[in-house]
This record gives C-alpha cells, sequence and structure tokens, in this order.
C-alpha cells in the first residue's frame, strides 16, 4: 500500500512548524464541505462520509454541513471560491483525480493547480485494464502488442469522453506502445455501467475501469484484469492481478481523492484541516469508512500533498500537450 | 422448485415487521419526492444512504427502504401531472396528454385511481419476470448494441408526431427544437463546449428538471394567471368515478405496456422515459379508429403509467443480476450494495441470498402497499384542486422554485427555468405541443450518444447500422411509423 510518512512531511518544510502552533489558535465555525456535484456522486460521497466520522471521532468539535454545488465538472466550484470565499477558514471542497485533469486541460477557465490550498488526500481508488474473460489477451503485454500491431484495431470504451480519466489511462497504455492515443478507437459511454455492458455484450474489448466497480465481475469471472495501475498489488480478490509495472509498462492510475481549501485560507485555519485529515487518517474507524467508499489507503497531507498535486497537474498538463488535446504555449 | 424456495426464504426477510414498516416508509417518501418537482429518486436515495450506515440498518434492510424509494417514486409523479399538468419526473410527461383532460372533465380521481392500478400491474409483473428470468434476461440485454440503440431511439422519435395534439409540423417543430436544448453543453465524446455562450453554468448542459419545470409548471401558471383562471382550472367531482368496466377495458393496453415498459428498461441504455413514450403511442396508433387520444382517453393513462413502473423495475435486472447500473438511481443503489462490503453480480444469488431474494421479495410487499396506500388517497390528492387557485398556484411556484434550487444550488438555473416559462406560455398560445420538447429532448442525447457510440466502433462505416436482425426490424417500423400517418391522410382523402 502507498503509505506516506506524515512526520517527514510535516517536518521537511519551513511552513509546517509555526503553522503546528498556529493550528491550536483556529476553532471552525459553521464549517462547510462543498461537493462540486449533484447528491449521490463521489464528490458527494467523499463529503458526506468524511465529515460525518470527522464529527463522530470528535476530530470536529461541531458538525460540517454538506453543500452540493454541481455545475461544469467541478468549475462552478472552483470559481464560486475563488471569486466569493478566497479566504473563507470554514470551507473545503472535494475532489478527486479527475479535478487535476480538468485543470491540466484549462476546463475550469483560468484557475488551476495553484488557485486552491491543497489540504489532503483521504484515499485512492486504482485504474484497472479489463477484457471479456474470453479475450485472446491474456497480460498487459499482449495489449500493448497488439495496440502495436494497429493501435486503432482494438475496440476501447469507458466513461468520459477523449481526454477524461478513463480514456488517459489507455492512453498512457498507448503511448507506451508507442503509438499516438488520439489514434486509439475509443468509444465514450454514460457512466462505467454502461461500458461494462458493453464489454460483457462483446462490443468493446478493452475497458479501462477502477478497481472499487469491477470486483463483483471479477469474482464471478465474467472478465479478466490484464493489469492494475498501481505502484503495488491491491489486496483481496485482485491479490492475484499484476500491476502494469511488473509487466514492464509504467503506468500508474491511482484516482485520488481528497479535499481543497479557498486560496488564502489563514494558515491558522489550513492547518487545522490538514491536521485533521492527519489524524482521520490515524484512526481506526475510518480504515473501515474509507473500505466501505471503495478506497484504498493513500495518506499524504500538507505541503507534500500539495507538491504531488502541483506535480500530477504538470504532468496530465504535458500528455494533453502531447496528445494535442491543448494547444501547446 | 428452486427459486420458489429461494423467494419464500426471501419473504421471510421481506415479512418481518421491522422490514415492511421500513418498506412502508420508503413507499411513501417515494412517493412524496415523485409528487414534488425537482427532485428525483436519485437525489433522494443519496440523502437517505448516509442515514442508513448511520443506523446501522442491515444491508438487506436498507436495500428494501431505498429500493422502496426508488419503485415509489413511479407512483408519485402522475398525480400533478394529471391534476396541475405538471409532470413530477421525465417519466410522467407522456401522462399529461391524457391525465389533464380528464382533470378537467372532472374526471381527475378516476384518472389517478387506473394510474395506480396500471403502476401495480406494471410493477407486480415485471417483478415476477424478474423473479424468474432475471439472469438469462440481462445476458440477451448486454447484447444489445449501440447500434440496436440507434435504431431503437429513432424508432421512439419516429412517433414524435403522434404525441403533438393536432398538428404533426408542429409536433415535429418542437421536438427538434428539444433535440437542440439537448446539444448544450460539453459534448460527451469529443469534450468540446457547444452552444455554452461562453457560460460556465452551462458547460454540464441544461437540466431536466429546469426545462420541464420552466416549460410545464411556470409556463402553466403564466397561462392561468393571464386567462385570470377562468373556466380553463380542472374541476372536482362531477365526473364519474372509476368502474370496473373502465378497469376491465385498459386492461389489454396494461397488458402491452408492461411488455414495452419491461423489456426497454431491462436493457441497461434505455429508460422509463423511453418505455413510456413507447407505450403512449402505441396504443395510440392500435386504437385509431376508437380512441379519443389527447383528449382524455383513459388508456392514454394507463398506458405510459404502467409502462413507467415496468421499466423501472425491468432497470433493477442489470443490476441485481450482472452489477449493472443501467441509470444513475440504479448506479447509487449499487453504491449502496458496495458501501455494505456486497458485491452485486452473477454471484449476488448465491453468496448473499438474504440480501437479493429478500429485496425481490419485498418489491412484491411494497407494491400492494403502494396500491394501499395509493387508491384511498386519490380523493384526497383530488381535493388538492379545491384548494382557490390564488393559494394553490402560489403554493406550486414556490414548490417548483425550491426544486429547482434543490437541484442545483443554482440562481442561474432558477433564471432558467424563468426563460423556459415564458416560452413555454408562448408555445401554449401558439398551440405548439410541450410533450415533443421534452421527448426530443431526452431522446435527442440518447440517439446522439448511440450514433457516435456505433460508428466509432464501426471506424465511420454506416452500414454497421443496420447490420443486427434487432436494428433492421426497428428501422422497419420506424419508417412505417413515418410512412403510416400520410397513408391515412391520404385514404381518407382518396
Amino acid at each position: 500500500m502507498q503509505r506516506r510518512s506524515v512526520i517527514a512531511a510535516a517536518t521537511a518544510l519551513p511552513f509546517s512548524a509555526p503553522a503546528l502552533v498556529a493550528a491550536q489558535g483556529f476553532s471552525p465555525q459553521n464549517p462547510e464541505c462543498i461537493a462540486p456535484a449533484a447528491p449521490g456522486g463521489g464528490f458527494d460521497i467523499t463529503c458526506r462520509l468524511t465529515t460525518r466520522v470527522l464529527q463522530e471521532t470528535g476530530i470536529s468539535p461541531v458538525p460540517i454541513r454538506t453543500q452540493n454545488m454541481p455545475g461544469g465538472i467541478g468549475a462552478v466550484a472552483i470559481n464560486n471560491i475563488n471569486a466569493q470565499r478566497r479566504a473563507d477558514p470554514n470551507v473545503i471542497v472535494a475532489f478527486s483525480t479527475g479535478s487535476w485533469l480538468n485543470m491540466a486541460q484549462g476546463r475550469f477557465g483560468r484557475f488551476g493547480e495553484n488557485d486552491v490550498r491543497w489540504i489532503g488526500a483521504i484515499g485512492a481508488d486504482y485504474g484497472v485494464i479489463a477484457v471479456k474473460r474470453d479475450s485472446p489477451m491474456n497480460s498487459l503485454q499482449d495489449l500493448v502488442a497488439a495496440f502495436r500491431q494497429n493501435v486503432a484495431g482494438i475496440p476501447v470504451g469507458s466513461s468520459g469522453a477523449v481526454g477524461s480519466q478513463d480514456w488517459t489511462k489507455v492512453a498512457l497504455i498507448a503511448r507506451a506502445a508507442g503509438q499516438d492515443p488520439r489514434r486509439m478507437r475509443y468509444v465514450p459511454f454514460e457512466g462505467g455501467g454502461q461500458a461494462m455492458a458493453a464489454l460483457l455484450g462483446g462490443h468493446i474489448q478493452v475497458f479501462p475501469g477502477d478497481a472499487s466497480e469491477i470486483r463483483g465481475q471479477v469474482e464471478a469471472r465474467e472478465i479478466k484484469l490484464l493489469a492494475v495501475l498501481s505502484p503495488n498489488r491491491l489486496p483481496g480478490v485482485l491479490a492475484d492481478v499484476p500491476t502494469a509495472k511488473e509487466q514492464g509498462v509504467n503506468v500508474e492510475w491511482p484516482i485520488v481523492r481528497g479535499f481543497y481549501g479557498p486560496p488564502q485560507m489563514p494558515d491558522a485555519a489550513y492547518n487545522w484541516w490538514v491536521d485533521a485529515i492527519r489524524r482521520l487518517q490515524a484512526n481506526p474507524v475510518w480504515a473501515e469508512q474509507r473500505n466501505a467508499q471503495g478506497l484504498f489507503e493513500f495518506t499524504m497531507v500538507g505541503e507534500e500533498f500539495s507538491r504531488f498535486a502541483k506535480a500530477r497537474t504538470a504532468e496530465y498538463r504535458q500528455l494533453a500537450r502531447d496528445v494535442g488535446l491543448i494547444q501547446p504555449q | 422448485m428452486e427459486t420458489f424456495s429461494a423467494l419464500g426464504g426471501g419473504f421471510a426477510v421481506a415479512l418481518t415487521p421491522f422490514n415492511i414498516m421500513l418498506a412502508l416508509m420508503g413507499c411513501i417518501v417515494g412517493t412524496a419526492i415523485g409528487v414534488l418537482p425537482g427532485i428525483g429518486p436519485l437525489n433522494a436515495i443519496a440523502l437517505l444512504l448516509p442515514f442508513c450506515l448511520a443506523l446501522r440498518l442491515p444491508p438487506e434492510s436498507a436495500l428494501i427502504l431505498l429500493t422502496a424509494v426508488y419503485y415509489g417514486s413511479g407512483y408519485g409523479g402522475r398525480i400533478t401531472a394529471i391534476l396541475l399538468n405538471m409532470p413530477g419526473e421525465p417519466s410522467a410527461v407522456l401522462t399529461t396528454l391524457d391525465g389533464h383532460p380528464l382533470a378537467k372533465q372532472g374526471r381527475g380521481g378516476a384518472a389517478l385511481a387506473i394510474s395506480g392500478i396500471g403502476s401495480f400491474i406494471g410493477a407486480t409483473l415485471s417483478v415476477v419476470a424478474m423473479t424468474f428470468m432475471s439472469v438469462p434476461l440481462a445476458r440477451v440485454a448486454v447484447a444489445f448494441s449501440p447500434a440496436d440503440y440507434v435504431a431503437l431511439i429513432a424508432f421512439a422519435l419516429s412517433l414524435l408526431g403522434a404525441v403533438g395534439g393536432v398538428s404533426a409540423p408542429k409536433a415535429w417543430g418542437a421536438g427538434c427544437f428539444g433535440i437542440m436544448l439537448a446539444l448544450v453543453g460539453v459534448d460527451s465524446g469529443t469534450g468540446v463546449e457547444r452552444f455554452t455562450l461562453g457560460s460556465l453554468e452551462l458547460l454540464g448542459g441544461i437540466d431536466f428538471t429546469v426545462l420541464a419545470i420552466g416549460l410545464f409548471a411556470i409556463g402553466e401558471i403564466l397561462l392561468l394567471v393571464e386567462t385570470t383562471m377562468r373556466a380553463e382550472a380542472a374541476k372536482i367531482g362531477g365526473g364519474q368515478r372509476l368502474t370496473l368496466k373502465e378497469v376491465a377495458f385498459c386492461l389489454p393496453a396494461m397488458m402491452r405496456a408492461t411488455g414495452i415498459g419491461f423489456v426497454i428498461g431491462v436493457l441497461p441504455g434505455a429508460g422509463a422515459s423511453v418505455a413510456s413514450a413507447l407505450s403512449y403511442t402505441a396504443e395510440k396508433r392500435l386504437n385509431e379508429s376508437n380512441g379519443k387520444f389527447g383528449q382524455g382517453d383513459i388508456r392514454g393513462v394507463a398506458a405510459p403509467e404502467t409502462a413507467d413502473n415496468a421499466a423501472q423495475i425491468g432497470n433493477l435486472v442489470p443490476m441485481l443480476s450482472l452489477g449493472i447500473p443501467g441509470s444513475g438511481t440504479t448506479a447509487v443503489l449499487l453504491g449502496a450494495l458496495l458501501m455494505y462490503n456486497i458485491t452485486p453480480g452473477p454471484l449476488l444469488f448465491e453468496q448473499r441470498p438474504e440480501v437479493a431474494w429478500g429485496l425481490i421479495a419485498s418489491m412484491y410487499v411494497g407494491n400492494v402497499l403502494l396500491l394501499a396506500l395509493n387508491l384511498p388517497l386519490v380523493g384526497v390528492f383530488a381535493r388538492l384542486l379545491s384548494v382557490p387557485a390564488s393559494v394553490l398556484y402560489p403554493g406550486v411556484l414556490a414548490l417548483s422554485f425550491a426544486g429547482v434550487y434543490a437541484a442545483s444550488n443554482s440562481a442561474f438555473d432558477l433564471l432558467m427555468a424563468i426563460v423556459f416559462g415564458v416560452l413555454g406560455w408562448l408555445f401554449r398560445k401558439t398551440d405548439i405541443p410541450l410533450v415533443p420538447i421534452i421527448l426530443g429532448f431526452v431522446l435527442g442525447r440518447m440517439l446522439e450518444d448511440n450514433l457516435r457510440r456505433a460508428l466509432s466502433l464501426s471506424g465511420g462505416d454506416v452500414v454497421a447500422l443496420v447490420e443486427s436482425p434487432v436494428s433492421i426490424g426497428l428501422w422497419v417500423l420506424t419508417a412505417g411509423a413515418l410512412v403510416w400517418p400520410l397513408i391515412m391522410v391520404l385514404r381518407r382523402r382518396g
């Protein structure tokens, strides 16, 4: 599992020492968690479950209200906090890896990774590459070889458009095979469920899904997994599936979930939230709740996480430029 | 026989007093949110789920509650559609066509009653089908390819002319307007922004709730304000109650609607809106000679309401048997299962029979409860119209705005709803039908997405659209539906 040393993160940085002191001077007033989507989605669950555990464990002295702010796949929320709540100490916003992609591709207007304060991750799901059980492909190398032969010959389908998370997973593999990802035969579906149906129905051959959503089909041997896109093997039923790295393809795809704050959130408040997420991760109650959300352990908070978020966004921006999704600047 | 003993085990779970109580609660909540504009089953289930976890309900009980909300909402959507000409959910749009005229004739109670009975028949027969054929059905459903969906949706669209009242050209124009509205937002295939006018709020496209509330609720109220509440408003009483003879008269229509609704519902990529539109138009075409569809034909209420509930149950089939959610709401239900560490899919029935069969058994119970709840309440609902218009309509307007705002927390959506309201008022005055707009909006998006999928799978080869027997059959039906009205016109003239 991806375990990061939070102590190292806290001590290695110049900002953190005074910040820890300042954190004690802050207590949230009517705090709010913005889920930048309608109720029921991943952002909504991130807010509702996390805030509930924060209150139940006493980490937050007051209840944290969840507010749904759908619109523009998160663009409305980032605009809202940048325009109206730049220094609000009592608001956090849920994000995922998808938000980084959107920032990288300029979908949040002029706002990017430097226009928020990254608080921390609460866990991560991982990408997988799935094929139907009777597929001739048995390893990621088979897919890479097939891509080398004819990248447009294999119908790939998933939720989201070209440039979305699921698309990027296979795009990275196509690129590792030395092919132009834009030439892939990619079919967008509305949600992973419909893409899974298309895989089982034999309409598409490859489905780049997420580990948490394919467990049922793996257990029932309806599908095979060619690879998990995690740094190490995943626990449980997926333990037999090799990582992409093991198969010589250097592709990782963590779907990180967590929170950011407004760009000018005061240090005292920022440190309080960072500390809250850190204490949450250390609490045994949380492990159970995180698993229920289909998330694996991914502990990274504060400045270390901020650098990670910015590095990832830069990486995705480079990819988007390479494959011509955005104009080079 | 194995199925019967498993179902028996399911009833042992579903019939515990606690679970009956939860099913009843779910049915009441479901009916209520079906009535309220804006708030759909998806939002309600998403909001209830954390409570289930917090109360530490066992998984089968939580699922019984949440699923009851889901199918209960299918009973609620019709109430405002019939009485006020304001559909509470997408699939109730068709119910306005004959339901509201019936209410104006003083037969609102009868329309409510037949829609309750239709919902019960559609849902219960579908649960029976699900009990015995769930897994094989789901296998057939996933074989339905994007090209087949294109043909199915094209067929549904070809029937637009039939839902538009008197003037077919106006119906087609309205349908095209709906399709145009569906294009607004980030394009699902390429991520390109279309017709967003640089506005962030329009990136996600136009929300169905905003469009439906604007066109129907606000438009209707504007018209009422203008006509200063003349005799236009619906009457209470005066009309005949629903007779047994009428129920028998509707029975064939309800049977056909159950078949159409369930089959469409099982397909992971279609939905209740397609099902209710197809079954309404099927009845209208079949009964061309003896029907008065559009002016208050009781079968015009029975058919779409039956199909709606049958499709809702059908939608659960791929979710339970293959772990594939076919709609947003079933995706949230699937998420609920995952949170309980239960993996939906082919093994669910073996690994957790108490959950799978308990849920199925509870749906038999829940639909009986819903019928028992709804029939006696018909009178109460119909009384809604005895509330003075000066109180009723401002209240409806307030609820509509609350619904729009609750769904999105966006003042922009409120403004957009008002704009659509003014449009709805203008359309009413110029006899442009509203139902084709809604159908064009819902189906247009589906058509585009599936067409793109089919063509990118075939590498741009259009022949792929007519390769399977299913798609060929559907295209023939589509051509028939387009040509048939012309033949009728020529024959009448000839």
